[in-house]
C-alpha cells in the first residue's frame, strides 16, 4: 500500500495546530483545539484505508475495486465521540465562566501550597521546633 | 454458554436506560442500579467460574464470519478483574445511597448519579470483555465520559477546576489511543487483538516499536504512571467520595489491565522490559514521596494509588509467569483495598468534619468502629502480615529475585522501601486523625465534605464493610485465589488466547 502523501501533510498540520491550542488556558481554545486534532486523527485513518475505491456494496463492485469499509466505520465513531466531547467542553466552559468570570485551566492549589510549605520550612532558622502541625497556619485560603 | 459475555455490557447499559427514566423516583432509581450491579456481581462470579472450569469464552457478535466483526473474549484475567470490579461497583453504590440522604439539598442533579454510575460499570465492563482494539478504546470512551460527568457533579467552582484537568488530560490520551489504532490499522489491517498478535510479530522491529510506546503511553496515562501520573492527584480528591473511590478502585486499573493485555499478547517478546522496569520503580518511589508531603487524607490516598500502580508494572515488566500472577493478584487486590479506603475517608470527612489531617484528631475515640474500618485497608495497603497486600507484595519479590537481574533487584528493593514509606503514611494518618484529643471541624458554611460531627448512615457503614469484608475473605480465601491468578498468568503466556479465539488460524 503506497500512503497518500497530502493526506499525511494535512493531517500532521491539523494534529500540530491543535496540540499547539491545547496548550492554552482557555478551555474554549483547547476545545478547538481537540476538534482540530481529532479532524485531523481522522484523515490518518482514511490514510490507513488505503486509496479511495468504489462503494463496498456486494454487487456494484468487485472486492478489489471496494474502498476499506472498516476505517471509515471507526472514523465515524471517532466523530461521534468528538461531538459529543465538544457538548460537553463547551457546557463546561460556560459553567466555568458563570462561576469564575473565565474559563480558564487553573493551576492546583494543593500543590502551591505544599511547595509553599517546603519553601518555609527550608527558610525557617527553627523549623525544627515546629511540631505537631505541618501547615502552622494556612496561607492558602479555601 | 458464551452467550453470557455480552450479559455484562447489556445489562448495565439497559439498567442505565431505565434508570433515567426514574429521574424523578430516587427509590425506584436505587432500586435498578443495586439490583443491576447486584446481577453482574453474579454474571462476573458465573464468568470466573467458567473461564477457570471451561477455559477462555469466546463469542462473535452478530455471527460475522471471524476474524470480521466484533469478538468479546473472557479469559481468566478478565473474568477476575470484571468480578473484582463489580464488587467495588456495588459496596460503592450502597455506600452512596447513605450520601444521597443528606446531599440531596447540595448535590443537586442526584437523578443523573445512577445511571451515570451505570454506565461507568458499562464501560469497564466492555473493556474487559474487548476482543479488539478498537472495541477497547470505545469501552474506555463510554466509561472516561460517565467518569467526566461524575466528576463535575454539581459544577462547584472546584470541582470544574479539578474536572478540566481531568477531561484535557482524558482528551489527550484518547486522541493518542486513537493515532495508535490508525497506525496499527495501517500496519497490519486489522484491529483484532488474536489476529494482530500473528501479524505484528511479521512486521520489522522498527514498526513496532512505535506501535508499543504508543499504546504504552496510551495506557500509561489512564494507569497514572509516571511521568503521566500527575493529573491524577490534581482531580481526584475533589470529587465526592464515592465517586473518588469507584475512579481509584476501577478506572486505573482499566489502564492496568490494557497494559497487561497488550504487552502479554501482542509483543510476546517484550522488548521493552528494562524501561518498564524503570519506570514501575520511578512510579512507585515519586508516588510515594508525594503521599507524605500531603496533609489531606484523600490527597495523600490518590498518591499512593499512583505508588502502588508501579506494583502491578513492575510485576508486567518482569514477564514470567510468577511476576504476571502476582501482578494479577496484586491489582485484584488493590481494586478493594484503595476503593475501601476512599470510602472510609468519606466517612471520616462526615464524622470528623473534614479530611485534612490538621483538623482532625481522636477519631479513635470518638468512633472505634471507624477506626477498625481504617486500620484494617490502611494495614492491607502497607502489606502488614497476614493481608492480601503481604501475599501480593510477596509474590512479587519472589518474582524479582527469581529473575535475579541487577535492575530486578533495584526493583526487589525499591519495593520495600515503598512498603515501608506506605506503613509510614498509614501511621501519620492515625496518629494525627485517630489518637490526640476528639476535635471535630465544623466548617462555616457546609462544603463538600459533609457537616461534621455527623452520625454515619447506616449504607454508607454498609457499603465499606462489604468492601472490608471482600478484603478479609481475600485474604483468607489467598491460597486458592493466588492459584487462579497463577492460571490466568499461564493461560497469558501460552498463546492459548489467539488459538482459542482463531482456532482456525485465520492470519
Amino acid at each position: 500500500m503506497t500512503p497518500n502523501l497530502v493526506l499525511c501533510i494535512v493531517a500532521g498540520s491539523l494534529i500540530a495546530a491543535g496540540v499547539y491550542l491545547i496548550l492554552e488556558r482557555s478551555l474554549s481554545r483547547i476545545l478547538v483545539g481537540v476538534l482540530l486534532a481529532s479532524n485531523g486523527v481522522n484523515l490518518l485513518f482514511l490514510v490507513a484505508g488505503g486509496p479511495a475505491g468504489a462503494p463496498p456494496i456486494i454487487g456494484l463492485a468487485t472486492a478489489e475495486e471496494m474502498s476499506d469499509p472498516l476505517p471509515q466505520a471507526m472514523v465515524l465513531t471517532a466523530i461521534v465521540i468528538t461531538l459529543a466531547v465538544a457538548a460537553y467542553v463547551m457546557t463546561m466552559a460556560y459553567r466555568k465562566f458563570q462561576i469564575d468570570g473565565n474559563d480558564e485551566v487553573v493551576d492546583d492549589v494543593e500543590d502551591a501550597r505544599i511547595r509553599m510549605l517546603a519553601e518555609r520550612d527550608s527558610e525557617s532558622e527553627s523549623f525544627e521546633d515546629v511540631t505537631f502541625s505541618d501547615t502552622g497556619e494556612d496561607v492558602v485560603s479555601e | 454458554m458464551n452467550n453470557i459475555l455480552p450479559v455484562p455490557v447489556l445489562l448495565c447499559i439497559a439498567a442505565a436506560a431505565v434508570a433515567l427514566i426514574l429521574g424523578r423516583r430516587p427509590r425506584a432509581q436505587r432500586v435498578v442500579s443495586i439490583s443491576a450491579l447486584s446481577a453482574l456481581v453474579v454474571v462476573a462470579g458465573v464468568l470466573v467460574f467458567l473461564t477457570d472450569r471451561y477455559g477462555t469464552q469466546v463469542l462473535w457478535v452478530g455471527a460475522w464470519t471471524p476474524p470480521l466483526g466484533i469478538v468479546l473474549v473472557a479469559d481468566r484475567l478478565a473474568a477476575l478483574m470484571l468480578l473484582m470490579s463489580a464488587i467495588a461497583a456495588l459496596g460503592v453504590l450502597l455506600f452512596s445511597l447513605g450520601m444521597d440522604v443528606h446531599e440531596a439539598r447540595r448535590e443537586a442533579p442526584v437523578s443523573i448519579f445512577h445511571p451515570t454510575f451505570l454506565l461507568l460499570a458499562a464501560g469497564v465492563s466492555n473493556a474487559f470483555l474487548a476482543g479488539d482494539l478498537f472495541n477497547l478504546y470505545v469501552g474506555f470512551e463510554i466509561f472516561l465520559f460517565a467518569s467526566y460527568v461524575l466528576m463535575t457533579l454539581g459544577g462547584t467552582g472546584p470541582r470544574l477546576e479539578a474536572g478540566a484537568t481531568y477531561v484535557v488530560v482524558s482528551l489527550v490520551s484518547s486522541t493518542l489511543f486513537l493515532i495508535a489504532l490508525a497506525t496499527v490499522y495501517a500496519a497490519t489491517g486489522t484491529v483484532n487483538l488474536a489476529q494482530l498478535s500473528l501479524r505484528l510479530a511479521d512486521l520489522p522491529a522498527d514498526v513496532q516499536l512505535p506501535i508499543q510506546l504508543l499504546l504504552l503511553v496510551v495506557f500509561g496515562i489512564k494507569a497514572a504512571v509516571f511521568p503521566m501520573h500527575a493529573w491524577l492527584p490534581d482531580s481526584y480528591p475533589t470529587a465526592p467520595a464515592p465517586v473518588t473511590a469507584v475512579f481509584a478502585g476501577l478506572l486505573t486499573k482499566v489502564g492496568v489491565y490494557a497494559i497487561i493485555r497488550t504487552q502479554t499478547l501482542l509483543f510476546p517478546t517484550r522488548p521493552l522490559t528494562d524501561l518498564l522496569l524503570v519506570f514501575a520503580l520511578v512510579t512507585m518511589i515519586v508516588g510515594i514521596l508525594g503521599a507524605i508531603a500531603q496533609v489531606g487524607i484523600k490527597r495523600m490516598l490518590s498518591f499512593t494509588l499512583v505508588s502502588h500502580i508501579g506494583y502491578m508494572l513492575f510485576g508486567v515488566a518482569l514477564a514470567t509467569p510468577a511476576g504476571l500472577s502476582g501482578a494479577v493478584f496484586y491489582a485484584a487486590h488493590h481494586i478493594t483495598v484503595q476503593a475501601t479506603l476512599f470510602l472510609v475517608t468519606g466517612l471520616i470527612a462526615r464524622r470528623g468534619g473534614s479530611s485534612s489531617l490538621d483538623r482532625l484528631g481522636g477519631l479513635a475515640r470518638l468512633s472505634p468502629a471507624l477506626g477498625v474500618m481504617f486500620f484494617i485497608p490502611a494495614m492491607n495497603l502497607s502489606g502488614i502480615p497476614p493481608l492480601s497486600g503481604f501475599i501480593g507484595k510477596l509474590g512479587l519479590l519472589t518474582a524479582g529475585i527469581e529473575v535475579g537481574t541487577p535492575l530486578a533487584w533495584v526493583l526487589v528493593a525499591g519495593s520495600l522501601v515503598t512498603s515501608l514509606l506506605t506503613l509510614y503514611a498509614m501511621a501519620k494518618v492515625w496518629g494525627r486523625a485517630f489518637w490526640g484529643p476528639p476535635q471535630i471541624h465544623t466548617p462555616a458554611e457546609p462544603d463538600d465534605e459533609g457537616e461534621g460531627g455527623s452520625a454515619m448512615p447506616p449504607a454508607m457503614i454498609v457499603g465499606t464493610t462489604l468492601l472490608l469484608a471482600v478484603g478479609i475473605a481475600m485474604t483468607i480465601a489467598a491460597g486458592p485465589l493466588y492459584d487462579f491468578c497463577g492460571r490466568a498468568a499461564a493461560s497469558l503466556l501460552d498463546g492459548s488466547y489467539v488459538t482459542i479465539v482463531l482456532p482456525g488460524g485465520v492470519r
